[in-house]
């Protein structure tokens, strides 16, 4: 980046390390923590989205919509979400080829599932073989999204239908006895008052959303965990800079940057957690 | 079916290194996968088992330390604390792995009387221990802010009481604060321990070597997708494992929880249920 980076192996000392942290890899190192960032704000309305979805499917009056939503809702409890991490971006990848085979390609006859193969004919083929580069990391990004709106949506869908049933029920009933519909109950008592219930699950969820966003990596996106282990593996005199193991000082570059998102968050549940327990007859209220 | 029993011996153990030493690699069948996958769950219970076993003792004292109002003493438990529920588990295994790795060579005797076994700095790198560190440090910091939350929560009218019948220090905790701070944490530890299980499954993503393709559930689950480019059946068999076992931690977390509760009046007891505010660590 700089002049003098030309021969990197005349350079010592803080000469040296400014020009190895500005290298074209570095600079796609830095580049993935926008990627992070980006996930991070894209998944979050997201999953508030698949949430909302879930639970208010899982109070509908609809006997199969509430069993679908209340089995989205449960299913997490039970599975741990690094299965779903894994199977739904190649599950949503198959699914979509299959469609478009169907559609595209309705004359080839033979059988999509052949042994161990997944065969659809080259139309079908999502992205398309002569797609560009980009369009590869787009769609696999999207797949991921799309799996961490589905999961965190399930999380998400649990704190807002806790929070949903936390509203008193006179409230509703109120609303009844003035002639309010089912509709108007849910949207002018139901949803404007259930934030407050929800407020504690929803931060804490934030908290889990950002530890788990080094997931990315198992999906095959070029983040910032694939980084620290490319750039911090040894390098022999081969390359421009070389350097024994420095993985570890690179996951402790992570670990720094992720303890200090949650700094933030932890800081702000803190102050309220202390907000609330002012005045309650326990060992944090006595003390305040 | 009766290749169904052979299988079961073949690979029953394989996670372990008994057993048929080649993983199936074509025409898998579906028993092949209950059984593999069912043999990487010992992997997972015992991570979760251990993990939590030693966990549990850590957490407490870890709570108590937060707790405490020496700085000295509520300083480290803080920054341990924090260090560990601030980071992603998954950073956390490269991170220690990477650490472990960089350790120098070392052996050292230790002799029982009848055996000698030498430990050495090597086992770190290898997931039986050094995963299992990682785990056993994680779960005692959620736990510990969880107990450290309950013992906030004891109600002050029982440390009157205490004081009042002459209860102090080691005893006073014993006989009131630590079974009223275990009672109110209940429901919450039986969701960390839920996690805990959940979280073994990331063990063998990480730096740590699945040797001799030794894995866990997950590790043998990958495998099979990739082998049969078929997700749709090793993952819900994965799925229909840890929903087995998280109902059988539910189970014994719910007995234990009857035990913590004994002495109230029956319509003062808490059923132990998963709370919806609860669900997230």
């Amino acid at each position: 980046m700089f002049s003098y980076c030309t021969d990197p192996k005349t350079l010592e000392g803080l000469m040296w390390l400014s020009c190895y942290v500005t290298t074209a890899k570095h600079m796609s190192f830095y580049y993935s923590f926008f990627v992070v960032m980006g996930l991070l704000s894209l998944a979050a309305p997201l999953a508030m989205a698949f949430g909302f979805a879930g639970a208010t499917a899982a109070r509908s009056s609809l006997k199969i919509v509430r069993a679908f939503g209340k089995g989205y809702l449960a299913m997490i409890r039970g599975i741990p979400d690094i299965v779903f991490f894994l199977f739904i971006p190649i599950a949503l990848d198959q699914a979509f080829e299959y469609l478009r085979h169907k559609v595209l390609c309705s004359d080839v006859t033979e059988a999509v599932r052949q042994g161990n193969d997944f065969v659809v004919c080259a139309a079908a083929k999502l992205p398309l073989n002569t797609a560009s580069e980009w369009v590869h990391d787009i769609y696999g990004f999207s797949l991921a999204l799309l799996a961490f709106g589905f999961v965190f949506g399930a999380f998400a869908g649990n704190v807002l239908s806790g929070a949903m049933g936390a509203v008193p029920k006179a409230q509703i009933e109120t609303g009844e006895a003035y002639g309010f519909s089912s509709t108007q109950i849910f949207k002018r008592i139901l949803i404007p008052q259930m934030w407050i219930y929800a407020l504690p699950g929803l931060s804490n969820l934030w908290m889990i959303l950002i530890k788990a966003t080094p997931l990315l990596f198992l999906l095959g996106i070029e983040d910032i965990v694939y980084w620290a282990k490319e750039l911090g593996g040894i390098k022999t005199g081969v390359y421009e800079y070389p350097h024994p193991d420095w993985r570890a000082w690179y996951f402790g570059v992570l670990m720094i940057f992720y303890l200090s998102l949650t700094y933030l968050s932890q800081s702000v549940l803190d102050k309220l957690s202390t907000r609330l327990s002012k005045g309650q007859a326990t060992m944090a209220g006595k003390e305040v | 079916m009766s290749s169904c029993f052979q299988t079961l011996s073949d690979y029953g153990l394989r996670s372990i290194g008994y057993g048929e030493r080649l993983l199936p690699k074509a025409d898998i069948t579906l028993c092949e996968q209950f059984v593999l996958i069912g043999s990487g769950m010992i992997w997972n219970i015992y991570f979760a088992m251990l993990a939590l076993l030693f966990g549990f003792f850590f957490a407490t004292v870890l709570a108590l330390g937060k707790n405490s109002k020496l700085f000295l003493l509520n300083a480290p438990c803080r920054a341990f604390i924090f260090i560990f529920r601030g980071s992603p588990l998954f950073i956390q295994f490269f991170f220690a792995y990477d650490l472990f790795v960089l350790l120098p060579r070392l052996g050292v005797d230790i002799d029982f009387g009848f055996l000698v076994v030498t430990v050495e700095t090597r086992w770190l790198t290898k997931a039986w221990l050094g995963a299992l560190i990682v785990l056993f440090f994680n779960t005692s910091a959620y736990a510990g802010e969880i107990f450290y939350g309950a013992l906030r929560a004891v109600p002050s009218q029982d440390l009157e009481s205490a004081d009042a019948f002459g209860f102090t220090g080691i005893k006073k905790f014993r006989r009131i604060i630590w079974p009223t701070m275990l009672r109110l944490a209940w429901p919450s530890y039986t969701n960390e321990a839920i996690f805990m299980f959940h979280a073994t499954t990331l063990v063998f993503f990480t730096g740590f070597p699945a040797w001799q393709q030794k894995g866990d559930a997950i590790y043998y689950a990958s495998y099979f997708a990739d082998k049969t480019f078929n997700p749709f059946v090793p993952y819900p068999i994965v799925g229909f494992y840890f929903i087995l076992l998280t109902l059988i931690i539910i189970g014994l977390f719910g007995l234990i929880n009857r035990q913590l509760n004994k002495h109230l009046p029956t319509n003062e007891r808490k059923r132990l249920k998963i709370n919806k505010y609860n669900l997230i660590r």
